[in-house]
């Protein structure tokens, strides 16, 4: 394949022409709707896209651009800022491998449109640290194999990230046993807080390890 | 998903008059639900009406002693907020019980009010269903009906509502307050806001249509003490196969209200009138008339224990 420079091998290379092959297949049929009375119904179910403009931060960079009204803030990071970091998982807000942090708050990113984030400030998985200069929670993931396979990773780390914050502010969870008092910093605490974000391979109680760490290793119910 | 237009509408009333406008636009506040079901073409809106804008997401306090939430308060922002923590934990406790952070995050006041249900046959676009086509049938109905209605279903629908945050606004005798097309504004008692099925089960509540929620009010405090348990298949981020909320006073007496037994949050105040002679004698008159299923019939035990268990602990602290 090495000797083959006009053919790209690579599997997103053959994912996007497959993509591009849809798309095309697709055009003739949708004319032949539009021009076909008898089929009006059709056509009239196929509503043309509608573009609109969005301005916002993206780990401390402004863009703005026209998009498709339905792009969510998962696929503009993904497909047009090239911001592959963030993972699209259930594209439902189930798995949270597309958690970001969004003025400050953790969301799933897949059940946002783009558009709704006007002057917004997004921080994704590659605003957190580089692999130079990695975030320290970055950095305990790795030290404590809080994953296997990664595709859950940054979605996690983002999460992770977001929880001690919640945590310090004082905000409240499921298990929290007296609402009136500053939430303690427990493995329940941070295992219910993590709730949103799944992982198949199962490194939860590194995952759990990791987060720990960052928090200054003092949290109560002992390893996870 | 199918294209629609968008706008970001500035006031409340622009927003109302904008969405009944075009038939079929949907206001847009944290898109939690609405967007899963854009993107399943369940529910396909020409046009977005964003209310993110409107300003409408504070937390006051009432003349009356009570607070008004602003239809954009976030859940997680509800369920922080030091007031609801002390003096309508019961609701605070509701909403933590209800999705995940990142979702909470994100869903608003009014918005979870609006919540679908997440009947599975609703989901599933290939099977007839009388909320998604009205007039198609029901799928649940002779299908597998564990998570479904046991209380004012009808023949035509036996979904149930999703809300944790809505049994805890029944329990609490919250107002919706809201603004219509045409500029009125008025409140609905949370207790006429919602709709049994019936035989109209695609209409959820008695909002008229472009009627925009602006705030949920409380009036003043409760006092007593505030449950809220909701028993599922996880420990976490799941729906409730029942869900019970109850404030209960020193002498016994208190409400109660039922998540996942009905199409919308259940209530029935005669029932709190037995809540001193125990949970059976209470779930007797609150579940009164129940048609359960041999896969849901599981569910009058388990409101009585959990109910039980609320009662047993208010009594020993």
């Amino acid at each position: 394949m090495n000797d083959s420079p006009d053919i790209n091998p690579t599997r997103r290379g053959l994912l996007v022409s497959g993509a591009l092959t849809a798309t095309a297949a697709a055009i003739p049929a949708v004319a032949t709707a539009q021009t076909s009375g008898a089929t009006s119904g059709a056509a009239a179910t196929t509503p043309a896209p509608v573009q609109n403009k969005v301005a916002l931060r993206v780990n401390g960079q402004r863009y703005e651009m026209d998009v498709d009204t339905r792009t969510t803030l998962l696929d503009l990071l993904r497909e047009h800022l090239h911001l592959t970091g963030t993972k699209k998982g259930c594209d439902q807000g189930q798995c949270g491998a597309c958690t970001v942090i969004v003025d400050g708050r953790r969301i799933n990113s897949c059940l946002s449109l783009a558009v709704m984030h006007e002057g917004a400030e997004v921080t994704t998985i590659e605003g957190l640290g580089t692999p130079q200069k990695m975030h320290p929670m970055q950095a305990a993931f790795v030290k404590h194999d809080g994953y296997q396979c990664g595709y859950c990773t940054p979605g996690q780390i983002c999460s992770a990230v977001a929880v001690l914050d919640e945590i310090k502010r004082g905000v409240p969870s499921h298990v929290t046993g007296d609402l009136n008092a500053q939430p303690l910093l427990s493995i329940d605490e941070l295992r219910e807080r993590m709730s949103g974000n799944i992982c198949r391979c199962g490194a939860y109680s590194n995952i759990i390890d990791a987060i720990t760490e960052v928090a200054g290793g003092n949290v109560a119910g002992g390893k996870a | 998903m199918k294209a629609f237009t968008y706008q970001r509408a500035t006031t409340p009333a622009e927003a109302a008059a904008a969405a009944a406008k075009i038939p079929g636009a949907r206001f847009i506040a944290g898109g939690t639900n609405l967007l899963d079901l854009m993107k399943l073409e369940i529910e396909t809106p020409p046009h977005l009406v964003d209310v993110n804008g409107l300003g409408l997401d504070k937390i006051e306090a009432t003349p009356e002693g009570g607070l008004r939430i602003g239809a954009l308060a976030r859940n997680s922002d509800l369920a922080s907020d030091a007031r609801v923590r002390k003096d309508y934990a019961v609701l605070s406790r509701a909403l933590l019980a209800g999705a995940s952070a990142q979702l909470r995050n994100k869903a608003t006041t009014a918005g979870n009010l609006l919540q679908r249900t997440r009947c599975p046959y609703f989901y599933d676009t290939y099977q007839p269903c009388n909320k998604r086509q009205p007039g198609s049938g029901c799928s649940a109905i002779g299908g597998y009906t564990r998570g479904h209605a046991i209380v004012g279903q009808s023949e035509f629908c036996i979904a149930t509502h999703p809300s944790d945050m809505a049994v805890a606004m029944q329990l609490l005798d919250a107002g919706v307050e809201t603004v219509k097309p045409d500029g009125s504004k008025r409140v609905i008692p949370i207790a006429d806001f919602y709709r049994l099925p019936g035989g109209t089960p695609h209409i959820e509540n008695t909002l008229a249509s472009g009627e925009l929620i602006t705030a949920v009010t409380l009036p003043k405090p409760l006092g007593g003490k505030h449950y809220y348990r909701k028993v599922r298949d996880r420990a976490s981020y799941a729906f409730a196969l029942v869900s019970v909320a109850a404030v209960v006073q020193p002498d016994g007496s208190g409400r109660v209200a039922l998540g996942g037994v009905a199409h919308r949050p259940w209530r029935v105040p005669a029932a709190e009138q037995q809540m001193r002679n125990g949970a059976k004698a209470t779930v007797d008159q609150l579940l009164a008339g129940a048609r359960t299923t041999e896969e849901n019939a599981f569910k009058i035990p388990l409101v009585e224990r959990t109910l039980g268990a609320i009662m047993a602990e208010a009594r020993k602290s």
